[in-house]
């Protein structure tokens, strides 16, 4: 409270100065002035009192008006300091809780930590970036004495806690199936029950489930109404749309969800993605699937984790550094 | 002191009545014209809410003296509604002007001590009071 008062002091000292010489230097520590009194939470009002007592010892014969004309502008400056004062008390509220989210995201990655599995033959890349502090995309790798991997991609439509908190459920429902319990539909159809059953309607989540299989060089997969992938045609150098038809888990007590097979071929690549990557946007419109995919073409020829990081970093970039939905991009390739 | 100590509000006109007692009380008293304009900013939030809310009320003023301090002390109290969650109306960025600082919680800033009481259906009175510097 001492400093405050002696900063008073000074503000009539300035004004004083700065009526006499004009000088810049006064209206620089002016500036000073005005950034400590907000940091030390002093209404504009008090600072116009102030003024105006430093006035009248300056100019004791000050006109009746300007005299009045200033409380006047006192008068109307109540409104302000009470903003600031709330303004300081919903920002420190607003620290305490961004702590608290702090804590939150942290947990949430130690929950859904996955291991990005080492596989004879796979070069696998994977990335997944909120938006916000906490993710509501989630991917998981499950591997098998059999050397087959399972691939686990799902997007919480909405983002933040709430999409954080039912992504947590949809990792340890995986957990707890049965570890024969391995084919993308039937997996996805266990899930749609959890979903249904725990889950309010108004939240929905997508998801991929895929099955490579080393042994007879294939993929499996099934789709939950999930953001197509693509597969790279390394020798022709073309994407192909990875078609799977599927409702989001949640919305129906039993979904049935078809299950498709392909060959994958060695140099060839599974991509694997969320909507956060393809509804990147330009400015006001979205990148389009041409200029998406000539990007992921540049980076290609990269080992797998390289490539993931720089279309990261490319629509990163693109973006102005700031996403505005959770980025998660995984590029799976068939090396021998 | 001679002290006519109640403004009844039943219009908008009303409230500035009641700043108006509130700021010649306050002067009397020897509060500072920062004060004396934050007790008519808090006089005006607690009168305009009983004339949106309640219809009716009114807003008295209290001189209280103790022994190392002197303030004054503003009653609002109404017949009206209530209010039913008053934890709720307290918050910050609640009000209907919404997080520009005024409202129930700019009173309690404004003065130095603060205390409502309301029941639903029955009416509510809120205290403040503001200590001479
Ligand atoms: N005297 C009263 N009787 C009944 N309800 C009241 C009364 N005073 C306040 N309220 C209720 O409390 C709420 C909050 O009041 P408050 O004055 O903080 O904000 P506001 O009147 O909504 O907006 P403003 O910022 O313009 O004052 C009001 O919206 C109203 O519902
Ligand atoms: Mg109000």
């Amino acid at each position: 409270m001492k400093a405050i008062k002696l900063d008073l002091d000074n503000y009539r000292k300035l004004l004083k100065e700065y009526l006499l010489t004009k000088d810049e230097r006064a209206l620089y520590q002016a500036e000073q002035f005005s950034k400590l009194s907000v940091q030390h939470n002093i209404s504009p009002e008090e600072i116009i009192h102030v003024h105006i007592e430093a006035l009248k010892e300056l100019y004791p014969e000050l006109p009746r008006e300007i005299n009045d004309s200033l409380n006047f502008l006192l008068e109307a400056m109540i409104s302000y300091g009470l903003a600031l004062q709330e303004n300081h008390f919903l920002r420190e509220k607003q620290l305490a809780l961004e702590s608290e989210i702090a804590v939150a995201a942290n947990m949430q990655k130690t929950l859904l930590s996955t291991v990005k599995p080492c596989i004879k033959g796979l070069d696998i890349g994977a990335i997944s970036v909120p938006a916000n502090q906490m993710n509501g995309d989630y991917y998981h790798f499950v591997t098998d004495k059999d050397d087959t991997l399972g691939i686990a991609l799902a997007d919480v439509i909405g983002k933040g806690i709430p999409a954080a908190l039912a992504m947590s459920m949809i990792k340890y429902s995986m957990d707890s199936f049965p570890e024969n319990q391995r084919e993308p539909s039937v997996i996805l159809e266990s899930l749609n029950r959890v979903v249904e059953r725990n889950v309010d309607p108004s939240m929905f989540i997508t998801m991929f489930y895929g099955l490579y299989n080393p042994e007879h060089e294939t993929f499996s997969y099934a789709s939950a109404g999930h953001e197509p992938g693509f597969y790279y045609h390394a020798a022709k150098g073309t994407f192909e749309e990875i078609k799977a038809k599927g409702l989001v888990l949640g919305a129906t007590e039993h979904a049935n969800y078809q299950q498709f097979v392909s060959h994958i071929r060695t140099g060839d690549c599974i991509i694997l993605l969320t909507d956060g990557v393809t509804e990147c946007r330009l400015g006001d419109r979205f990148v389009e699937r041409d200029e998406f995919l000539q990007v992921i073409k540049d980076y290609i020829h990269l080992p797998a984790q390289d490539a993931v990081e720089g279309v990261y970093k490319y629509f990163e970039r693109l973006q102005d550094f700031h996403l505005r939905d959770d980025f998660t991009l995984i590029i799976i390739r068939k090396e021998v | 002191m001679d002290f006519k100590p109640c403004v009844n509000i039943n219009k908008e006109l009303d409230i500035v009545g009641a700043r108006q007692l509130g700021r010649t009380r306050a002067k009397e008293l020897g509060f500072g014209t920062v004060d004396q304009a934050r007790i008519a900013t808090a006089i005006s939030e607690l009168a305009r809410n009983i004339y949106l809310y309640a219809g009716k009320g009114k807003v008295c003023f209290e001189v209280i003296d103790q022994l190392d301090k002197q303030g004054l002390k503003v009653v609002a109290s109404d017949e009206g509604p209530g209010i039913r969650d008053i934890s709720q109306v307290m918050q910050d960025g609640y009000s209907t002007s919404g997080g520009l600082g005024a409202g129930l919680p700019g009173v309690k800033r404004l003065m130095d001590h603060f205390e409502i009481h309301s029941e639903w259906g029955k009416g509510t009175e809120i205290q403040a009071i503001k200590w001479v510097r």
